[in-house]
């Protein structure tokens, strides 16, 4: 196996990876987040916009971390500089 | 694939390239200037006033509510740059709808010019509002310990507000060319939708933790005002 073949499999499975575990981790976050946002609401129905735009923002936030994951995903796949590195020899 | 409206480029002449990114940036620009000069060129204080005052005017007394309840009392000082943040993201991920155009949010370049301008802003305010030993000391909050991590993170902060913008601008178009060669008819119409109000949710995200970024800077001026024992 040469480098080019090593550099093209590694980066394929690590975005995988990259993306997965990268969405996993938020998802249960946003879902504790919603979850409990939810119950606040049923306790104190008048804080409701003061929850709701809390909760969008702190939604955007984790939000942010999966698309990190998203952006080296990209990276990895579209704009490899290991890739490039050996293709440019 | 292309990724950024860096790479469509427009006009080249040796090392001076106009991309979609400049080309965008200024179509917007004018849209907001000469729009806003358009409106504030007969403004009246009448009962009746013209229906793009009135927009105008949501609009502005809208920011300033929300600066405020971040915590910085005095709006009119800040609305002039959050304002304009606020208006130029919002407005450059909206103009989406549009065929043809490229939003130059979802170019790192944009996004990371408009993150150092947070990052200049922060202690532009925090030196003006409490002046320079009181921003210094913002950065031995709660105590000296804190300093390393105060000094990278105020590094840090800037990286993300970058990067989550131009995240969730560029991944927008991703998944849009993505599913256009999957499923061209439904599915990318509601995907764009999404995208609006992913874009209208990140502008309010960028301007407000810029807001709270500089409400922390100039907190030492904001605890001075406050006689002690009132809770408001």
């Amino acid at each position: 196996m040469d480098n080019t073949t090593l550099i093209a499999a590694v980066s394929i499975i690590t975005s995988g990876l990259t993306i997965a575990l990268g969405c996993m981790f938020p998802a249960l976050g946003q879902g504790k987040a919603i979850a409990n946002a939810l119950n606040s609401i049923a306790e104190q129905p008048d804080a409701e916009q003061t929850i709701t735009r809390t909760l969008f923002v702190g939604l955007a936030m984790l939000e942010s971390l999966a698309i990190y994951s998203f952006v080296i995903a990209m990276i990895l796949i579209f704009a490899n500089p290991f890739w490039s590195h050996f293709i440019g020899q | 694939m292309k990724l950024s409206p860096d790479q469509s480029v427009y006009w080249q002449y040796g090392d001076i390239s106009i991309n979609a990114t400049l080309v965008w940036t200024w179509v917007i620009m004018a849209v907001l200037g000469i729009g806003s000069i358009l409106i504030t060129r007969k403004l009246k204080t009448d009962i009746r006033i013209s229906r793009w005052q009135c927009i105008l005017e949501m609009i502005v007394t809208g920011i300033s509510k929300q600066i405020q309840e971040v915590g910085l009392r005095q709006p009119q000082k800040f609305i002039g740059f959050l304002g304009t943040l606020f208006l130029f993201i919002a407005a450059s991920n909206l103009f989406i709808i549009f065929p043809f155009y490229d939003p130059p949010t979802g170019s790192l370049s944009t996004t990371a010019a408009l993150a150092i301008c947070v990052f200049a802003a922060v202690p532009f305010y925090g030196i003006r509002e409490a002046g320079l030993g009181g921003y210094l000391k913002s950065y031995i909050e709660p105590n000296v310990i804190m300093l390393p991590f105060n000094i990278i993170s105020e590094l840090t902060r800037t990286l993300a507000l970058a990067v989550r913008l131009f995240g969730n601008i560029m991944s927008g178009g991703v998944i849009i060319s993505v599913l256009l060669s999957i499923t061209p008819f439904i599915f990318p119409v509601v995907m764009n939708a999404l995208g609006l109000l992913t874009g209208m949710v990140q502008a309010y995200i960028f301007s407000i933790l810029a807001t709270v970024y500089i409400a922390a800077a100039t907190a030492e001026s904001n605890k001075k005002r406050i006689p002690k024992g009132t809770n408001d």
